[in-house]
């Protein structure tokens, strides 16, 4: 089994692949219909992220396991301009797109565990897990 | 995906295939209630009739099955947005209970106590729109003179009130209930000069009643004309005098007038939220509020301050729209 993939986000259209990835990994990993869509939101939130502010980067995911609990971890990565404050970008009804109700929050919400890694002129690398339940 | 709620669920679901009456509908309903308070998401919610619906129709068509996968998709943003309004609202009550601290602290920061003077009878009524008031009223006092404060900030919540904190700052800075109504407005107006923005402004009037002489004097750093009535010729007349508004230059000549008051008469001081009030035919006339006045000139002070405030609520449809204050010295 490989436990290892990734897709690299250059093209709208690799989000797409980036989703089918995740959804498949999701599937493996067991989780339901429920999950697999907020997985793959995340996924597609995270990947348009990279296309619309860095320009290229790459989707890793992962299945991962801790003792009895099976998930899956969402690395996605850039080498775009960074995020100049992370605290506002976390912020409910901040994200461009006007209260959708997704942006870094969403992803957050969606997943179980979140994290930012950002540096300005260097890039950004989010770790989001999902674990099954 | 909570067994308890699928098989609640799946019980009303099943009924309704059966007999669509309203009653299973209401059935329907009600659980709603419950799915919300729970914080069940509409994408859980759809999941839970998917497996409801394929247990009760064995060969339910597999398309018919997938449709649901698809609206599953559709309605997990649904359920971040409501997860983002739902942490917006608790935002909204936590700001919500600071304003409420805050004008708490304005309250008492702001607070005075309306002096008792032989011969003078005073009334106060001063009521934000917000929480936060943009009015200042303030009273100085000592035994035979008494000083009153009116100041308007334009612009009404937060930053008036902030404003307002330091025209009382300037107040505490005088030495007493003496001082000249010109040189209040100076030392006030260099204060406010020295520490607001330029696209602050604010209105001032401030006057000074001697009970020995019965006389008030006054000056205005373009302020809302007081009102004076005059028992004696049953007339209302404007105290005009002119300044600048407070805080634009550092050295303004202020005019200073007085008048002397006679049993019976008053002067009315307000901010525009007294002269500014409309309703649906339009701005209240000053005359409308002079009549509203005089109807009740026997009345005590205080009385005549909250019958104007009331009445003029009543005409407003009980809409207030800008900060209001209005004081009465009558002269007994």
């Amino acid at each position: 089994m490989n436990l290892r993939s990734s897709v690299d986000i250059i093209t709208e259209w690799d989000i797409v692949a980036a989703r089918q990835l995740g959804r498949n990994e999701a599937k493996e990993v067991g989780f339901g219909t429920v999950d697999q869509a907020r997985i793959t939101t995340a996924i597609s939130e995270l990947a348009r992220n990279i296309y619309l502010y860095a320009g290229k980067g790459n989707i890793e995911i992962k299945q991962i396991a801790e003792g009895n609990l099976k998930g899956l971890l969402v690395i996605a990565s850039d080498k775009g301009p960074g995020i100049p404050d992370v605290r506002k970008v976390m912020e409910d009804g901040y994200t461009t797109s006007g209260g959708l109700g997704a942006g870094l929050p969403g992803v957050k919400r969606l997943m179980d565990e979140f994290k930012i890694d950002t540096v300005v002129g260097e890039g950004t690398t989010i770790s989001a897990t999902k674990w099954l339940r | 995906m909570p067994q308890e709620f699928k098989r609640q669920y799946k019980e009303i679901l099943e009924q309704y295939t059966l007999r669509q009456t309203e009653h299973n509908l209401y059935e329907g309903q009600n659980f709603s209630k419950q799915l919300i308070q729970k914080n069940i998401s509409p994408e859980e919610v759809i999941s839970i009739h998917k497996a409801s619906l394929e247990e009760i129709i064995p060969d339910l068509p597999e398309d018919v099955s997938h449709s649901f996968d698809l609206l599953i998709e559709v309605m997990i943003r649904y359920g971040l947005a409501l997860k983002e309004h739902q942490t917006l609202i608790k935002k909204q009550e936590n700001i919500k209970m600071e304003m409420e601290l805050a004008a708490n602290v304005q309250q008492t920061l702001l607070k005075t106590k309306v002096p008792e003077m032989s011969g003078l009878d005073i009334g106060m009524i001063s009521v934000p729109v917000k929480e936060m008031n943009g009015d200042y009223a303030h009273f100085l006092s000592d035994e035979t003179s008494v000083g009153i404060a009116v100041a308007d900030v334009i612009g009404k919540g937060i930053p008036a009130a902030l404003c307002m904190s330091m025209i009382k700052y300037g107040m505490d800075s005088l030495s007493g209930a003496k001082t000249d109504p010109i040189i209040v407005l100076d030392v006030v107006n260099r204060i406010v000069e020295k520490s607001v923005s330029d696209s602050m402004f604010i209105s001032m009037f401030y006057g000074r009643y001697e009970t020995t002489e019965s006389m008030f004097t006054y000056a205005s750093a373009g302020h809302e004309p007081p009102l004076f009535y005059s028992a004696k010729n049953n007339e209302f007349t404007e105290l005009q005098a002119k300044g600048l508004l407070l805080g634009v230059i550092p050295n303004v000549k202020y005019e200073q007038h007085s008048i002397v008051l006679e049993k019976g008469d008053f002067i009315v001081i307000m901010t525009d939220g007294v002269t500014e009030c409309r309703s649906k035919e339009g701005f209240i006339e000053q005359k409308k509020v002079m009549e509203i006045i005089e109807s009740v000139k026997e009345e005590s002070a205080q009385s005549m301050v909250e019958y104007v405030f009331h009445k003029l609520e009543e005409l407003q449809d009980f809409e207030q729209r800008d900060d209001f204050t209005l004081v009465i010295f009558k002269k007994m």
